[in-house]
């Protein structure tokens, strides 16, 4: 088959395979045995390992340095990488640093506002000076023209092309809900070649944006992995409802995670529900699975779900 | 207009420590629109400075003064009667003002007695809000008159990011609307949706404050 970057995900995709990947967030530290730990943990059930990026804008071990770690443990990272915090110049810089270390995946995101820091138990830096130089989907092209035209940003050469497999966001769900297909196929035009959403919860809302995507043709361009957060109590998942921006939860799932006498065990059913339910939509190619703070539930959920044995990649 | 907001008053009284005749200087123009800088707020402040230097053992002599315009050289003149003795200015202007004071009484030291916040515009009484950063490359014929510059917390060109929430607020700032929520709503209240689809490509910041200090010259109007 031919490739733009030979990636495992990039193959898995192209195969036919129903691909998944998984969240890996980097440590509020220097430890590289954190990261190592995880990955000796999420090793096998999934085909790349997405790495945040600073995700609510506090700071942790950057994506490019967790994502190395996890290549020399045989994993393969999808590295997150935000608009908020680099102007152009900078993360061309990291991109060709990120392709100089093997890092091949890389998801482009506008990030979370500074702000958002503030959001939670954490203090994080709301006071930052914020870049947004660029935004995601100019992001998207940057990378395209590092990969496909072998030039900078700003038109200059570089040495050699660098081969990413580019990635992008989708969140159907956030209003204004009409323009958000249109929003995921400028970022198609923009060269995404693999997009992961926002978390699903509300399958028929979603299997209706989907069926969008699909009658605009963006399926056949790029392929969509849809998104799951592992749900543990019904508290949190009001709480995503209410304060996670793009997350739907519909009030009958709280009430059933209200009702469970083992909210866990609810949770791993819901989030088996929810996979099977992406992976009978037309067009949804994947899964992308988040289990936050909790990735050890993971290989359960993937064993369960029937994803493996992952396929054997590049 | 320009606005501006009173810096805390401790914040003031600090710069002021040691000063024996302090002028307070106002500006009747965009500060007096957003009763920050005007004759009433330079009126109010002063007993307020004289009060809090006199608690803190630094009793100065507080005058006042309010210019048409502290932007423009040929007002400032008119203050010079006011500036005998005058050892520190607090400027209520916005920052051109007080820099424009700064240079022209320089060495005496002019110190900001508010905060220049943005360009805005009066919505409600009491109410002032952004709606342009002076960034020199205007968009506002892309974007349906609605700038996403100042308006959306992370300067998008194409698009609402996923925050926007379900009440069309903006996730940085529930206050806030979501400024590419309104500009979808007035494309497609105008039948014009396709002017949204295309991708905008990066764009050139070298005209805002990104390319150095701005100099403008109109060859035209120099003396």
């Amino acid at each position: 088959m031919s490739t733009k970057a030979g990636t495992r995900l990039e193959q898995v995709l192209k195969a036919g395979e129903f691909a998944v990947t998984v969240e890996v967030g980097p440590p509020k530290g220097p430890n590289a045995n954190a990261v190592i730990d995880k990955a000796r943990m999420l090793a096998g059930i999934a085909d790349a390992y997405n790495v945040t990026d600073n995700q609510t804008a506090v700071v942790r071990m950057s994506s490019i340095a967790a994502s190395k770690l996890l290549l020399d443990e045989g994993l393969e990272p999808v590295m997150q990488m935000v608009c908020r915090d680099r102007n152009r110049i900078a993360m061309q810089s990291d991109l060709l640093g990120a392709s100089a270390l093997g890092i091949r995946n890389v998801l482009c995101l506008s990030g979370d506002h500074q702000k958002a820091s503030a959001g939670g138990k954490l203090k994080g830096h709301p006071g930052a000076k914020n870049v947004y130089d660029i935004d995601s989907i100019q992001l998207v092209s940057v990378v395209a023209g590092l990969r496909d035209r072998g030039v900078q940003e700003g038109g200059d050469p570089i040495t050699e092309p660098a081969p990413f497999w580019i990635g992008a966001a989708w969140t159907p769900l956030a209003p204004p809900t009409a323009f958000r297909v249109h929003r995921l196929a400028k970022k198609v035009m923009a060269g995404a070649d693999f997009v992961q959403t926002q978390a699903i919860y509300d399958l028929s809302a979603f299997g209706h944006a989907m069926a969008q995507a699909v009658d605009m043709g963006l399926t056949e361009q790029t392929f969509i992995l849809g998104g799951v957060i592992v749900p543990k109590s019904a508290a949190m998942l009001r709480y995503m409802h209410r304060s996670v921006p793009g997350v739907v939860v519909p009030d009958v799932l709280i009430e059933r995670m209200a009702q469970a006498t083992d909210p866990l065990k609810e949770g791993i059913e819901i989030t088996l529900e929810l996979i099977a339910g992406l992976r009978a939509m037309p067009g949804v190619k994947g899964v992308h699975l988040q289990a936050i703070e909790s990735e050890h539930l993971l290989p359960e959920i993937v064993q369960a779900a029937g994803l493996l044995p992952r396929p054997k990649g590049a | 207009m320009i606005i501006a907001e009173w810096k805390p008053i401790a914040e003031v009284v600090a710069r002021l420590k040691g000063h024996r005749k302090i002028l307070v200087a106002g500006c009747a123009t965009c500060v007096a629109e957003c009763a920050a800088g005007g004759e009433r707020e330079v009126e109010s402040l002063a007993p307020l400075l004289r009060m809090a230097l006199a608690q803190q053992g630094c009793a100065a002599e507080v005058v006042t003064a309010t210019l048409e315009r502290q932007c423009e050289p040929e007002f400032i003149e008119t203050l010079f009667p006011k500036m005998e003795g005058v050892d520190a200015v607090v400027s209520i202007a916005c920052g051109i003002g007080i820099q424009t004071l700064g240079d022209r009484f320089d060495p005496v030291p002019v110190y900001p007695g508010v905060n220049t916040t943005s360009l805005a515009v009066r919505e409600q009484p009491g109410v002032w809000a952004v709606r342009c950063e002076a960034c020199g490359n205007c968009v506002l014929g892309e974007t349906f008159g609605l700038c996403p510059v100042a308006r959306c917390a992370k300067s998008l060109l194409n698009g609402p990011c996923g925050g926007t929430r379900e009440n069309g607020k903006c996730e940085v700032n529930p206050d806030v609307d979501c400024i590419w929520l309104k500009i979808y709503e007035r494309a497609m209240a105008r039948g014009k949706l396709e002017a949204l689809l295309g991708v905008q490509p990066t764009r050139n910041w070298s005209n805002s404050r990104h390319g150095g200090q701005k100099v403008m010259i109109r060859e035209d109007l120099r003396a």
